[in-house]
């Protein structure tokens, strides 16, 4: 009697062991040195099966009107999810866009989206491409009417919510949960300032040079401090993009564009807000050459000043440290449906 | 006497069940002046005398506050999207909310700061309800949509879609109605469109034919802020 009573709490304790590894919980990691996020899933606790539910939506063209362009089509994992040598992406038919993509990295950490901020919460961003006539001119009820007719997301939806009706809560809150732990924290830099790599010597100077002339804008972990400046390229005459004056409707904010966070910047180009510089040495070149800002450029350029051949290479140098190849070779952010 | 124990207590669970919570009733009656709205078919006039008639009217009532005749507050932190197309939307039930003596009625047009910045959301304030801007985010607080042969634009429409909580072009009004000393459960509200076209600011159909998150917003938010009135309570 006593025996079969052991062998049942023996039972029991084998199966509570294994429900733990089989847990349905993801877990958010702040990496080391990062600050507390903006966004911490806590009204949209983190759960594998949600996860997975938005790492499908991400990667399907389901979301767009004719089924042809899906997030990915412009945020390549390869590239930290930007647009890999597009100044300007295609969406729809063919159309063109009036802004260069932006990296999908550490999102969490942001406190307004896209290059004018007029988006304030992760969750609420994918209502932009989804619903722009040049990106993928669907409709939010176009989608989920697509969604309820897939046998595929009508398991999908239950297994992650325990519920087969299918919102655009839930389907919003999903790509927020692929899309916010697109967490890139693993770079020679990051090595580096943990002290288990060395820099070379061109490195090091870089960093230094870095720190000095670039880090007011672009300060560690993240690399941007979040603010909109203009950054004295001449406004582009054809798209006349006025950045963030269009948000605020502010005249001292017109011209003026989120600073974006440089992790990855090796992988993201072609570069600034409407793409126009193909390589890093052309940015450089940009910066180094106050000269021909335009009259309204942020105070803090005039810091950089003049550079040597030798510092632009530096400064180079240490932005490649930035790159992180475990983030952007990582299977658990790739396309589900291959 | 356990049984007779057990008995009373599922008399009491029946008592819980069958007799509904008290609730409180918030009614928008529309209106053109002195004539109902009527969608597409009414035909009014504004101060200007041009001719208009009406498509769409739909805004968000947010943060209902009420206040009996000792000081007693109850809020709701809730938003309701009213619809003229949609006769039940424009019933506001609040649940748990007694019949009472009350002294006003305060509410907002619109959507509080913080429920522009929460996210996705579903309910009243889902974004496939069609009253949200996604490229700068935020509800759209109020729609007006009809056509006058003095607009402009093609098709001789006119659409105004207000909203916006930033500063300077925070459209939010807070509306404080006092009501009249008397116990009631239901508040009839008359919502005149004459006046959110007229009071303060005259609204010239041929001058503004699509207003949609501008500075021009905020001159209609400041005549929707007049167009409440407390027709009867009951």
């Amino acid at each position: 009697m006593l025996k079969s009573v052991y062998i049942i709490l023996i039972l029991l304790a084998v199966v509570a062991v294994f429900n733990s590894f089989i847990s349905d919980n993801l877990e958010l990691k702040i990496p080391k040195g990062f600050p507390a996020p903006v966004y911490n899933f806590k009204n949209n606790q983190l759960s594998t099966t949600i996860f997975e539910l938005g790492r499908k939506l991400f990667y399907d063209p389901i979301l767009s009107k004719d089924s042809t362009i899906s997030c990915a089509s412009c945020h390549q994992p390869f590239a930290a999810f930007a647009h890999i040598d597009h100044a300007l992406s295609h969406g729809i038919n063919g159309k063109i866009g009036t802004r260069n993509v932006p990296a999908l990295q550490n999102l969490i950490w942001n406190k307004t989206f896209m290059w004018d901020g007029g988006v304030t919460n992760l969750e609420n961003q994918p209502l932009n491409p989804i619903t722009h006539p040049a990106e993928m001119n669907e409709t939010l009820a176009g989608v989920i009417t697509k969604l309820q007719s897939s046998r595929q997301y009508q398991s999908g939806f239950k297994n992650a919510y325990n519920d087969t009706i299918i919102s655009s809560a839930k389907i919003l809150k999903a790509l927020a949960q692929f899309t916010g732990l697109l967490i890139s924290a693993n770079s020679k830099y990051d090595r580096f300032a943990a002290g288990k790599e060395k820099f070379s010597e061109a490195e090091k100077n870089g960093l230094g040079l870095f720190n000095s002339k670039c880090a007011n804008c672009h300060p560690a972990p993240l690399f941007t401090d979040n603010s909109y400046r203009n950054n004295g390229v001449a406004p582009d005459t054809f798209l006349n993009d006025i950045g963030r004056g269009k948000i605020t409707q502010l005249a001292s904010d017109d011209y003026t564009f989120k600073v974006p966070g440089l992790r990855n910047v090796e992988l993201t180009f072609p570069y600034m807000h409407d793409g126009r510089y193909k390589r890093l040495r052309d940015v450089i070149e940009h910066y180094a050459t106050p000269g021909k800002y335009n009259s309204n450029a942020d105070k803090s350029l005039r810091k950089i000043g003049h550079l040597t051949d030798k510092e632009k290479k530096d400064i180079i140098a240490f932005l490649l440290t930035l790159t992180d190849k475990d983030f952007v070779t990582d299977k658990k952010f790739t396309d589900p449906h291959n | 006497m356990f049984r007779r124990f057990i008995s009373l207590i599922f008399f009491f669970v029946l008592i819980q069940i069958t007799v509904p919570a008290q609730s409180f009733f918030v009614q928008l009656f529309h209106t053109v002046g002195e004539k109902k709205l009527q969608l597409d078919s009414g035909k009014y006039f504004n101060q200007l005398n041009q001719p208009f008639t009406i498509s769409k009217f739909k805004y968000y009532i947010s943060n209902i506050c009420i206040t009996n005749s000792s000081g007693k507050i109850i809020k709701s932190d809730q938003s309701f999207l009213i619809d003229e197309e949609e006769e039940g939307s424009k019933k506001i039930i609040l649940p748990g909310v007694p019949k009472d003596n009350y002294r006003s009625i305060e509410f907002i047009v619109g959507v509080d700061s913080l429920h522009n910045c929460s996210g996705a959301q579903s309910g009243a304030l889902d974004p496939l309800n069609g009253m949200y801007w996604a490229w700068n985010t935020g509800y759209i607080f109020l729609k007006l949509e009809g056509k006058s042969p003095q607009s402009t634009l093609p098709a001789k429409i006119f659409e105004y879609h207000i909203g916006g909580y930033k500063f300077p072009n925070n459209c939010i009004r807070k509306i404080v109605l006092p009501l009249q000393s008397q116990t009631c459960s239901t508040i009839i509200i008359n919502v005149d469109i004459a006046k959110m076209l007229s009071i303060p600011v005259p609204v010239d159909f041929a001058k503004y034919g699509s207003i949609t998150d501008s500075k021009n917003s905020a001159l209609i938010a400041n005549n929707y802020a007049t167009m409440f009135s407390v027709l009867k309570q009951e």
